[in-house]
């Protein structure tokens, strides 16, 4: 039983593409504050989830409700208290950093902006190159830069899709290390798209593992691995990805 | 390299189309005009500078739509669709910042073609006082409906599309009299022209270099005309937003 109303409450979510079921009937509800990982291979229907839960995707049936909004007819009351990343977007490149910033700060209705954008500046290491093109930066660099876009609102919601996709080790875990900054400071939920198991074990309080467009297991990590006699999140995963999970009725060895 | 390049042109049909109207629009615009030209009264028209007055303020639809779609092909390019779309930026805010972006390049752009205008041909397109703001209103309207439907289009086609926003505008071109007036046209085609709002202007512009008479009734009827073209544009546009939402183009923004 959740105590408080869910931030996000996706419901039978479906999305075809044509012919092909990219999610197939799932539901979930999120509570405010949590972390959640949506664990899945290429093709599991992670992004198609998370795309439906931002409102950028119609689903074919189903309802998606963030922060007690419906997402396909009420997105604009809710969407200042939300932001996303995803590396299916870029920031323009021939802007500026801090005219990104600031731009995004405008579109956000951030209160203080030029107060903001130091303040972010400063805990995402980005003071050395605010004045340089976006597009001029490293792929560490531009995505330190795609997080402070996400953080600019000070979302109460945190949607991301593979945050630390094509980072070194040393960066990745330094983006790990402030989004769960931002969860412990304003109480954020977050829900996680990942193909990267530690971070996922590292980040998240829950995990929902999807395959082929539904979910196979939902549990906190440690329940997981108890559940799959498994000493982490990634065997877990080669159990659910090769069939060998509990949710196929086999036995793990 | 041939069967690549192939397979790009067959999957897009924005980028077909294009190859296949610039002949005939090329084609249909000169013709008219040769016929025009032909004439002593085209001549003396030319004369009195409706050539040059055409060119300014077709260069006003032109140049007016080519700033909207260039301004969201911007975003585009950039793969900051998705950003814009999950930001509360509204879609009615977006369409109004490429109309002010619109008008800012277009005078950025049109301001020393008119002053340079004066200077080699003695032609002063502001002379026309009160009659060129009816003139821009109309043309910028009619650019604003015309590029609000391609940016539909490019959304949920992805840049394949792009092609169109350089080009649908000349697709006009022959039908809205721009440089020889509506009744040289068979009588088909007129009534097509005069269903477009910038013919309306270009004759207007041709009375009023001719005869020193500015129409009224011909800017009121075309401002009508584009209050009912803008509307079923942003309808146009509001469906292919929901279609690109329904197919997943608003993150995947690409070719």
């Amino acid at each position: 039983m959740l105590a408080s109303p869910p931030v996000i409450e996706v419901e039978n979510l479906v999305k075809v593409y044509r012919s092909e079921r990219a999610v197939d009937g799932v539901s979930f509800a999120i509570k405010r504050g949590s972390c959640t990982g949506l664990l899945g291979g290429n093709g599991a229907g992670k992004t198609t989830t998370i795309a439906s839960i931002m409102g950028l995707l119609r689903p074919t049936s189903g309802t998606v409700r963030v922060l007690g909004a419906d997402m396909n007819r009420e997105r604009h009351s809710v969407l200042h208290r939300i932001n996303f990343e995803s590396p299916y977007v870029d920031l323009p490149g021939r802007l500026t950093v801090r005219q990104n910033l600031a731009v995004f700060a405008r579109l956000y209705g951030v209160a203080n902006a030029r107060e903001r954008i130091a303040k972010l500046s400063e805990e995402l290491n980005l003071t050395g190159f605010l004045d340089r093109p976006t597009g001029q930066l490293s792929a560490g660099q531009k995505t330190r830069v795609a997080l402070a876009k996400a953080l600019i609102n000070e979302p109460e919601v945190l949607l991301l899709d593979e945050p630390t996709a094509s980072l070194d080790p040393d960066t990745a875990d330094w983006v790990r290390t402030r989004i769960s900054d931002h969860q412990e400071r304003i109480g954020a939920t977050i829900l996680l798209a990942s193909h990267n198991m530690s971070e996922v074990e590292r980040l998240c309080d829950r995990v929902i593992i999807l395959s082929r467009g539904k979910i196979v297991d939902d549990a906190p990590p440690p329940a997981l691995l108890d559940r799959y006699g498994r000493d982490n999140l990634e065997e877990v995963f080669l159990d659910v990805a090769r069939g060998r999970g509990v949710f196929s009725g086999e036995k793990t060895s | 390299m041939v069967l690549r390049h192939w397979y790009v042109l067959r999957s897009s049909w924005p980028r077909l189309m294009e190859i296949i109207y610039w002949p005939a629009v090329s084609m249909l615009t000169w013709g008219f005009l040769q016929v025009y030209v032909a004439d002593a009264s085209g001549r003396a028209a030319f004369a009195a500078g409706t050539f040059i007055g055409g060119v300014l303020l077709w260069d006003i639809l032109f140049r007016g739509g080519l700033g909207f779609s260039i301004t969201f092909l911007e975003e585009m390019w950039a793969h900051n669709v998705g950003n814009l779309m999950m930001s509360p930026l509204r879609p009615a805010e977006l369409i109004a910042s490429l109309a002010v972006m619109s008008v800012v390049r277009l005078l950025i752009g049109m301001i020393p073609v008119t002053l340079l205008a004066i200077a080699f041909f003695g032609f002063n397109l502001w002379a026309m006082g009160l009659a060129l703001a009816a003139f821009f209103v109309n043309l910028i309207l009619t650019s604003w409906a015309v590029s609000l439907a391609v940016s539909g289009l490019v959304l949920r086609y992805g840049l394949g599309a792009e092609s169109l926003a350089w080009t649908v505008m000349f697709v006009l071109m022959p039908v809205c009299a721009v440089y020889y007036p509506v009744a040289i046209m068979p009588d088909w085609l007129q009534m097509a022209a005069w269903a477009l709002p910038p013919t309306y202007v270009f004759e207007g512009m041709r009375e009023l270099l001719l005869h020193d008479i500015f129409r009224g009734d011909l800017m009121v009827e075309a401002f009508l005309i584009n209050l009912g073209l803008f509307a079923v544009a942003a309808l146009i546009f509001a469906a292919l937003l929901e279609r690109a939402r329904s197919a997943g183009s608003l993150l995947l923004t690409g070719e």
